[in-house]
């Protein structure tokens, strides 16, 4: 729609325009330049059917997951592809509910990750107070302190970590992995909830409080409620984090009565290696764990976005 | 670090005055829980990780021996090793061209969703936001079977062209391998590159457009002398972030050696300090490629972090 403004704008301005302003490109050249907004319809039809193109390219795998997930192992194994999931059943989700080793690697991942939500809002709240709120001796090291670890990469530091855990015997146990997963949140939590603390204007709390409310009155009331949904963006991005972690889990839960989501997924990739996978089954596991994961991305996509790069785009 | 203090320094000459001034604990005790669990679950591990990067952790210390102090003899050990340099030189390979390509395809298509139809730019979108929402375990399931040399789609679609790739093995050799860990990164990465630069290019004004237009400046003039200019901070800082992202790349190696791949001749850093540490118990050395990791790490963030202080100045 912008480009049909575009086209009939440049049309009306193109004529007088041309003898008013001197420029250096020789005329000759306006007519194509014109042609090209005129011959715009055919290759906008072109973009638009690379943009399809791409649109498909980019779902397929998640597409192909769904598909397979479910068609019956026979229809998998024959050598052409099925396209479309005619004739499929739920059956594969049904026996990777019964087979016994999904609910435990459930439960303990939604353990993990709700402790995970719950004490990284907590502290992240509290630290992008102070730094929202207060300017203090320290703060400036402290800002820095907090970008820098959230750049930090878990794959230079599980070994530690690993040792740490294991000397406080924490290993294989649902606190251990946890304590790792909210110190890797709590920096970009932090600074997202900064964001929505700043834009909290203090001066709405300083006025309920010369209307009589405590300072705690004022912040439960007025701050606190304009604060949810930074909140809730924040605690969807803590959980996502843990839910998909998998690098700290490989290392933290070599047992394997205590594994996570991701790593219960690879030992499906590591049968692959040696023996004929069920792939109907592996597809309707990874179907399991993905589709909480696109449900609550799609809520907080555009913060992600923005919050990483909103420096860039200010600066 | 003396970085910090620097900063500090500097930043407590011209304070910008705030009104709240009272409460001059309070602050500190806002930070008390965020602090204890960083120092606890990343500081700690770290100042471990340097000491043990200093230390020989032989097949005594296993049994329980105190290590012995070394200095940097596991840094030089490192170093003089013509396989950790394989390893180095085979990440920074992957890494650059990764995101490269991942810049490339990204801006193209952060091009083409400014360019098309809204119906077709808005299932592009939904297309890009599945494969970006996709946790990265399931997606390396998925993508393992659509690779998969008995019974994938891809071998089937392939040999139905005409070509012979019936049972082919993608991860059998090393160079296939990276091919197809790069395609999946990149399939992976490419959502958030193409958003973050569509962001930026909505943020060129459409009436600067109209008068370049207006002056006679083709799309190309257009591209280099307007759009790039006012996205460049947006590229530079996606750059950056693909770059320390592809450098550290784990999950996706990982998994794909598991489908059966010999992993020393897949070694990134990141698998390379796994199979260091979990695997053979040398505890120095995996600290020692660590923290080399974590300095190439910070050393690049630092452009990242300076701009994302920029923001908090402001």
């Amino acid at each position: 729609m912008t480009s049909t403004v575009n086209s009939t704008g440049a049309a009306a301005g193109a004529a007088p325009a041309g003898p008013r302003v001197q420029r250096t490109d020789p005329p000759a050249r306006r007519p194509g330049a014109t042609g090209g907004r005129r011959r715009i319809r055919p290759v906008r039809i072109v973009l638009g059917v690379v943009g399809i193109a791409a649109a498909l390219i980019w779902a397929f795998p998640v597409y192909w997951m769904l598909n397979s997930s479910l068609l019956p192992n026979v229809t998998l194994q024959s050598t052409t592809p099925t396209w479309l999931p005619f004739g499929g059943s739920f059956d594969n989700f049904v026996a990777v509910f019964s087979g016994g080793t999904f609910l435990p690697a459930l439960g303990m991942s939604t353990a993990i990750a709700v402790i995970t939500v719950v004490f990284c809002l907590f502290f992240a709240f509290l630290g992008a107070l102070a730094i929202s709120r207060f300017r203090f001796r320290g703060r400036k090291a402290f800002v820095l302190a907090v970008l820098l670890i959230q750049m930090l990469p878990a794959e230079g530091l599980f070994i530690a970590q690993y040792k740490l855990m294991g000397s406080l015997n924490l290993l294989n146990s649902i606190v251990g992995v946890s304590v790792i997963y909210i110190a890797a949140v709590v920096p970009f939590t932090i600074w997202m909830l900064r964001g929505f603390v700043a834009g909290v204007p203090a001066d709405l709390e300083e006025a309920a409080m010369i209307d009589g409310l405590s300072r705690t009155q004022a912040f439960l009331r007025i701050t606190f409620p304009l604060l949810a949904p930074g909140l809730v963006a924040s605690g969807v991005y803590a959980f996502l984090q843990a839910w998909n972690e998998f690098t700290v889990a490989l290392v933290l839960l070599q047992d394997n009565s205590s594994q996570t989501l991701p790593l219960w997924l690879r030992g499906f990739i590591q049968a692959s290696a040696s023996r004929a996978t069920d792939w109907g089954q592996v597809m309707a596991a990874s179907t399991l764990v993905a589709i909480p994961v696109i449900i609550f991305f799609l809520f907080v996509q555009g913060r992600m976005t923005s919050g990483l790069v909103s420096g860039a785009v200010k600066g | 670090m003396t970085t910090q203090n620097l900063v500090l320094d500097q930043a407590a000459a011209p304070r910008p005055a705030r009104p709240r001034k009272k409460g001059r604990s309070t602050p500190y005790l806002l930070i008390v829980p965020a602090c204890g669990i960083l120092i606890l679950a990343l500081g700690y591990p770290l100042v471990w990780q340097f000491i043990t990067s200093m230390q020989k952790f032989g097949l005594s210390q296993q049994f329980g021996q105190p290590p012995e102090f070394v200095w940097f003899d596991n840094y030089v050990t490192l170093f003089t090793d013509p396989y950790m340099w394989t390893v180095v030189a085979r990440s920074l390979a992957f890494c650059l061209v990764t995101a490269g390509v991942t810049m490339v395809i990204g801006t193209l298509m952060a091009l083409l969703m400014d360019a098309v139809h809204s119906a077709v730019r808005i299932t592009l979108q939904i297309s890009m936001l599945l494969a970006w929402a996709m946790p990265v375990v399931a997606a390396m399931t998925v993508w393992n079977w659509l690779i998969d040399w008995r019974r994938g789609v891809l071998n089937s679609v392939l040999t139905g062209l005409g070509l012979d790739f019936q049972n082919h093995n993608w991860l059998a050799t090393p160079l296939s391998f990276f091919f197809i860990a790069m395609v999946i990164v990149v399939w992976m990465s490419v959502p958030f590159v193409a958003f973050s630069i569509y962001a930026g290019l909505t943020q060129v004004s459409t009436e600067v457009l109209e008068a370049a237009q207006l002056d006679g400046a083709g799309l190309s003039q257009r591209l280099r002398f307007i759009i790039v200019p006012i996205i460049r901070p947006v590229l530079a800082i996606i750059l950056l972030l693909q770059v320390i992202w592809d450098l550290r790349v784990f999950t996706q190696i990982r998994l794909l050696q598991d489908a059966g791949s010999i992993a020393s001749e897949t070694n990134l850093l990141g698998t390379y300090i796994y199979q260091l540490g979990v695997g053979s118990s040398d505890f120095a050395m995996a600290s020692a490629v660590s923290i080399f990791v974590l300095v190439l790490t910070v050393a690049l963030s630092w452009f990242y972090v300076r701009s994302m202080l920029k923001e908090d100045d402001s």
